[in-house]
């Protein structure tokens, strides 16, 4: 009976040569390539950007002046008149959906174990995620503050005078 | 027969315990941000709806659920900077633990300064 030999790990193989790692060791070069590398810099990126801005956010709404009692439909009529809020918005939205989504991706991996489970909990995700990013910026850019149905304006919109 | 061997319940202290808090934090502020982008989409509906459903947040009730959503918003924050640092600073790991502990400081100084600010103007009778 032969003794096992047992090789340890990334040593060079009998009869591979040249001591390069062997096959079973490489990381890279799975079909899921490195997406999960650019989500883990991703969330710290956006991470730190999201800081700054969701503290601004908190600062300008709740903290200044008369703090929550100033926020109405004239509030955000005020805000997104002004392009540099618009950006300052949109920017907040994408990347607070996309990193709170990365998030939440990653607890559903963690914690369903079946695979239909895990694949349908994502699918009611991305669908979510979806919806809102797409609807929040359509809201930033198509905002009137001046609405009008069927020729009649609606009360409490800030319209020019005729 | 084989038994359980006694003794085996990761309790991960500062490390684990952080890393609980950033999950439902993050959950939670991931819920309310769904929310917060349909609430403000009401804008579009008209002003007086945007209005009406905004006022819902004016109660006493919902300052203190405020109050609430940004305590977990300045963990979330301060913790994620920490593991940033942890991840990116060659001592990160080795200091983690005062890091930990320097994030829950500077959490309840912005918590105090943002409840008395935030709660007199929301209780405050207007």
């Amino acid at each position: 009976m032969s003794a096992t030999e047992i090789q340890s790990p990334r040593s060079k193989a009998p009869g591979v040569g040249s001591g390069r790692i062997a096959p079973q060791y490489r990381r890279s070069g799975t079909s899921k390539g490195n997406f999960e590398m650019l989500a883990w810099l991703f969330m710290r990126l956006s991470g730190v950007v999201l800081v700054v801005l969701i503290f601004g956010h908190l600062t300008v709404n709740l903290l200044v002046g008369e703090g929550i009692h100033a926020i109405d439909f004239g509030f955000v009529a005020g805000k997104w008149a002004d392009p540099f809020w618009q950006i300052w918005d949109l920017a907040m939205l994408w990347l607070a959906m996309l990193h709170g989504t990365n998030g939440v991706r990653t607890i559903i991996n963690d914690y369903a174990e079946k695979d239909a489970t895990r694949m349908w909990l994502k699918v009611v995700l991305y669908a979510a995620t979806t919806v809102i990013i797409i609807l929040g910026t359509l809201v930033i850019f198509t905002f009137d503050p001046c609405p009008v149905v069927n020729g009649v304006q609606l009360p409490g919109g800030f319209c020019p005078a005729p | 027969m084989p038994t359980k061997p006694a003794g085996t319940l990761y309790r991960g202290r500062e490390g684990m315990w952080s890393w609980v808090g950033h999950r439902i934090t993050g959950v939670v502020i991931f819920f309310f941000l769904l929310v917060h982008v349909l609430d403000t989409s009401l804008v579009r509906v008209s002003p007086e709806a945007y209005t009406a459903v905004i006022g819902a947040y004016k109660n006493p009730l919902m300052a203190l659920g405020e109050t609430g959503l940004v305590a977990a918003i300045v963990f979330h924050a301060f913790n994620g900077l920490r593991i940033i640092a942890v991840d990116f600073w060659k001592k990160g790991a080795k200091y983690q633990r005062q890091m930990l502990w320097t994030v829950l400081i500077l959490w309840a100084v912005v918590m105090v300064g943002f409840s008395i600010r935030h709660l007199s103007l929301a209780l405050g009778g207007h």
